[in-house]
């Protein structure tokens, strides 16, 4: 008997067809770009050789997905079982949102032609981030796929395939969580190389790593408490705030975590004036910081953790403020030398807005055709 | 056994083994052999047999390579490569003189047919019967061809021996060609540079004592290890090449900061040689003509030292420089917001705001009536 069912309801709605809209404008700016190639459809240049397609795709993108990284570790790890329910929808955001950053990450390489040679172990660098991340994401796709597999499964009805995977399963769960600690923090470890041309807020070297993964994980839940409380309201199924507020009280201690390592940082370095400064860095340092530390005080009070509006506020604020530290080191606060800047096209924007339609209605679909969330009594 | 007595070589040398053995580690470091060579070289040297006699001629050169073989060395050097080899003949170096030391080589041929060294240091004239050069009456010509004749190896030392150097400059009125011009169908390694660097010598003499052979020749039978690469290749001032920073004149602002020197008319892009990794005089710190800032002249190829003009630029034989590179202070138009741009991320970060605000509203309505059903 199976925990979890299919939603019920018509696929094709008018969201669904302004989404798709929005991704055929996106789908027509990424066919221009193969033909006429980066420089005209895009704003990049020698400077700013990373821009919205890597830092929003790949960086934010599979920071988002980290959903199902965070829940795995809280039902596997930590043995939690209640959020047991919570899990499909965890996974098959993070397997669409890691698929957009694989695409993301493909669509920014100049010659994706060459794409192949990363798995050619004789053109391997060992000593590169880059390969790290580029190899790990692609593994962690893949197991991601396997992770979803018994939804597939059981919407088709193939016990004996559902029982031979449910044998060797727990070895990709626990492929699941070491993945993402490895390339999650090695996107910190990017912003080590690039050195001085990150804002020295955002330049913490050796911590790099540890503040990316706290950050991968308070998105993480933050994303499943987003998910979570947009299918109550859109599928208008049951409240799950009960649950999520549990979730809060593990975000309380990663936050904190978070913020003493990097005020931390800060003070022994002798960098707390720059937050001071009043100039772009100073400015963006302040709103992230305030958007961590909102979400902060709405859970450390009971009382609001319990109320499922306070706890979607404090959830998109996290994400906000994740995905703004992200931001601000790679891009916003970025100096790759005098005279160059950089914002994305409109094309360039097009592209991942609709990348990331297609992302949402390729969820839409998969909730609505596979049991993915949770089985609710009717109320 | 248990390996060579080094006692005696001890007494012989005059330096400890220690001392000795680190030589030998140098010395095989040099071409690029591993430890055990080195202890195989230690082993030939100390091993107590006939050493090997070495019988070497001087033509027209100012004894450059020669100087700089007994110049550059560590200080116990010049007695260990003297006692090492038996050097039976050399016209700097002998303490006699005259007839008597003629005689002599004479003498050290007809004793050791088949198995001397023999090294030429200096171009041979050719024109009118090589009378341009005599030794005790005889011509270089015919001293180089007789030496030749029953030698187990024959080494070319200098530029000068190897193809004629600074005397086979235009119009090269003594006619002056290498050795292994007047010498056909023998093989003679040539070691060119001017002065040539006396390690690459000592190294290619370790080899032919320790293995018997020559180390791998390349087509002009120079010594791979050691003119196998480009000085391009590896010169320390490689990166500002690939850069575009180049001193354009001697003592300006690029010159002084150490640039490359390639507009200055530096060989090094048509040059093979191992300048750049083994430098000269045991000093260290960047002591070889690039290092300390005139461009190389390429002395030890054929063709281009002391036949192209000194500034004239090299022909590059990896890759030439583009004309233009990409900017470093003039950055290509940098396009930033439009309304367009700031209206689609507006949009986008609006409408997660206004989507979360409705959510929520809703969630809160939900909440409420869950818990009054309750």
């Amino acid at each position: 008997m199976s925990h979890y069912q299919p939603v019920e309801r018509k696929v094709v709605t008018v969201p669904f067809m302004v989404l798709g809209l929005i991704a055929m404008v996106g789908l027509y700016f990424l066919v221009q770009r193969f033909i006429l190639g980066m420089g005209p459809v895009t704003n990049l240049n020698g400077g700013y050789a990373w821009g919205i397609w890597v830092v929003y795709d790949i960086v934010v993108g599979t920071a988002l997905a980290c959903g199902g990284y965070a829940l795995a570790i809280t039902v596997y790890v930590l043995n939690k079982g209640k959020y047991h329910p919570l899990i499909r929808a965890a996974v098959t955001a993070s397997l669409l949102g890691y698929a957009l950053g694989g695409v993301g990450a493909f669509i920014d390489m100049g010659r994706w032609f060459q794409f192949y040679n990363i798995l050619l172990p004789w053109n391997m660098n060992f000593n590169s981030v880059m390969l790290e991340v580029g190899l790990c994401v692609m593994t962690y796709i893949l197991v991601l796929f396997i992770e979803f597999m018994p939804t597939v499964f059981e919407r088709f009805g193939m016990k004996d395939w559902a029982q031979r995977l449910n044998k060797v399963l727990f070895l990709f769960i626990a492929l699941g969580i070491l993945l993402p600690t490895m390339h999650q923090s090695s996107l910190g470890s990017m912003l080590i190389a690039m050195g001085y041309k990150v804002h020295p807020l955002w330049q913490s070297l050796h911590l790099q790593p540890l503040l990316a993964l706290l950050t991968a994980l308070t998105m993480g839940f933050a994303i499943v408490i987003f998910e979570a409380s947009f299918s109550t309201v859109g599928f208008g199924r049951n409240s799950e705030t009960k649950l999520l507020s549990g979730l809060g009280k593990g975000i309380i201690g990663l936050v904190s975590a978070y913020l003493i390592f990097r005020f931390g940082e800060i003070l022994l370095r002798g960098k707390f004036g720059l937050i001071f400064a009043g100039d772009l860095g100073s400015l963006m340092f302040i709103i992230e910081t305030a958007m961590f530390i909102f979400p902060l005080a709405v859970l450390l009070s009971p009382k609001m953790r319990e109320d499922g509006r306070m706890l979607l506020y404090a959830g998109v604020s996290l994400l906000f403020a994740g995905a703004l530290y992200r931001f601000n080191a790679y891009l916003i606060t970025m100096d790759p030398g005098p005279g160059y800047s950089y914002f994305p096209s409109f094309p360039e924007l097009m592209v991942t807005v609709g990348l990331v339609a297609i992302e949402i209605m390729a969820y839409l679909v998969i909730v609505k055709k596979f049991p993915v969330l949770p089985k609710h009594a009717h109320a | 056994m248990s390996g060579p007595d080094f006692s005696y070589l001890e007494k012989r040398l005059g330096v400890s083994r220690r001392t000795f053995l680190k030589f030998c580690t140098g010395v095989a470091a040099t071409m690029g052999l591993p430890t055990s060579a080195a202890y195989a070289m230690a082993e030939a040297v100390a091993t107590k047999r006939k050493k090997p006699v070495v019988i070497w001629l001087h033509g027209q050169e100012c004894t450059g390579p020669s100087e700089s073989l007994l110049r550059s060395e560590h200080p116990t050097l010049d007695r260990l490569i003297l006692e090492m080899i038996s050097l039976e003949y050399h016209q700097t170096l002998d303490a006699g003189a005259g007839h008597d030391v003629e005689h002599h080589k004479d003498v050290m041929i007809e004793q050791n047919k088949g198995e001397y060294l023999l090294v030429v240091e200096g171009s041979v004239p050719v024109a009118q019967d090589g009378i341009f050069c005599k030794i005790g009456n005889k011509t270089m010509l015919e001293h180089t061809t007789a030496a030749a004749e029953h030698a187990a190896a024959i080494i070319a030392f200098g530029s000068c021996a190897s193809w004629g150097g600074v005397q086979s400059a235009a119009p090269n009125p003594t006619q002056a060609v290498g050795a292994q011009a007047v010498l056909p169908g023998k093989t003679v390694v040539n070691i060119p540079g001017c002065p040539p660097n006396p390690y690459n010598f000592l190294a290619t003499v370790m080899h032919f004592l320790t293995f018997g052979s020559l180390p791998a020749l390349d087509t002009q039978n120079r010594p791979k290890f050691a003119y196998g690469r480009l000085i391009h290749e590896n010169c320390e001032r490689r990166p500002h090449f690939d850069a575009g920073r180049f001193a354009e004149t001697f003592g300006d602002e690029g010159h002084r900061l150490g640039w490359c020197l390639y507009k200055l008319g530096c060989k090094g892009p048509e040059t093979y040689a191992n300048c750049p990794a083994v430098e000269f005089n045991d000093i260290g710190g960047g002591t070889w003509p690039i290092g300390v800032g005139h461009p190389c002249f390429g002395c030890v190829e054929q063709g281009v030292g002391f036949t192209k003009p000194l500034f004239s630029l090299a022909e590059v034989k990896t890759h030439t420089p583009p004309n233009a590179f990409p900017t470093i202070d003039q950055r290509e138009e940098s396009p930033t917001a439009t309304a367009a741009t700031a209206g689609v991320i507006g949009a986008a970060v609006g409408a997660a705001v206004g989507a979360t605000a409705m959510a929520a509203r809703k969630v809160h309505e939900n909440d409420n009536a869950s818990g009054s059903n309750q």
